[in-house]
């Protein structure tokens, strides 16, 4: 895709988005907020019946082992995928194009795939006191055993619909409706002055 | 009070939508037997205990589920996805 004349992406947060640090820092920097900017974010969901099919085609097409199990997750750095629903996955890549790398090979038969790359936002939260902060957020379970590594969980914050995967012992990327993200970072903002917050 | 989805595991109430009675039965499109009908849309058992409802994970997984909760206490006695049949195992 790169010899396309792509038109530069403008973020939803950049009236909001400022670098540096914020809040309560003097003691320390305790979150790292930022906006990861994927170019491709995908939702595949499989029919009743063909979610293993469609699970063999993320491995092919990315390379990447959905583990067994509801919300399983795994991300490769580049790449992430988790499952949020029955039958239903969440696919991100750092480049644009992954959808063109999926439309030939999900079959009607199998399922459908839905290019959300413009339409989610996806901001990480990250440090020590990550789990935290996302406590105050969303009424589900942060620790580690609860939600291991590269697990996915669907939930909300007053209304806003998220999508959260963990991609590190102390790290989350959350995705929102790129139409409430602004909303949604400031409150993220407002949330992570107690610990000190830097914007990257 | 908490739902446990098959998928997401123990939720807020809040997460949950409440889509009505699990016992309605309804009739085929065509069917023109207008007590049917009138059961479906008027008739319910409003019992005190076990009650047959369907809820959906409408703030987290999006899945329909058939859940039993009790109308005096609130206590959730079981959770499943609708998909497969709406009867559950409380009072009918
Ligand atoms: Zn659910």
């Amino acid at each position: 895709m790169a010899e396309q004349q792509l038109p530069e992406r403008q973020s939803p947060l950049e009236p909001d988005y400022h670098p540096g640090s914020h809040g309560n820092f003097e003691h320390g920097v305790d979150v790292i907020l930022s906006e990861t900017r994927p170019g491709s974010i995908l939702q595949l969901a499989a029919w009743p019946g063909e979610e293993k099919r469609l699970i063999e085609i993320i491995r092919k097409v990315t390379g990447l082992t959905l583990p067994d199990g509801a919300g399983g997750g795994t991300s490769s750095g580049a790449r992430a995928v988790f499952g949020f629903a029955p039958g239903k996955f969440t696919v991100v890549d750092e480049a644009e194009g992954l959808a063109a790398a999926f439309a030939g090979v999900i079959t009607p038969a199998i399922g459908t795939l839905t290019d959300l790359s413009h339409g989610r936002t996806a901001i990480r939260i990250a440090g020590p006191k990550a789990e935290w902060v996302m406590a105050k957020f969303f009424a589900i379970d942060f620790a580690l055993p609860a939600f291991p590594l590269g697990a996915g969980r669907s939930t909300n914050h007053h209304d806003i619909f998220a999508q959260i995967q963990r991609t590190g012992a102390d790290q989350f990327d959350i995705y929102v409706f790129r139409s409430f993200a602004r909303s949604f970072w400031k409150a993220l903002c407002h949330a992570s002055e107690e610990v000190g917050y830097e914007v990257q | 009070m908490l739902i446990t989805c098959p998928y997401c595991g123990p939720r807020d109430v809040i997460e949950f939508t409440y889509q009505g009675d699990g016992n309605r039965e309804r009739p085929q499109p065509a069917s023109q037997d207008l007590d049917a009908w009138n059961a479906y849309v008027y008739d319910r058992l409003n019992p005190a205990g076990d009650h047959n409802e369907i809820w959906q994970h409408s703030g987290g997984c999006r899945a329909h589920l058939r859940v039993v909760r009790n109308t005096i206490t609130h206590e959730i006695l079981s959770t499943a996805f609708a998909r497969g049949g709406h009867k559950a195992e409380g009072r009918s």
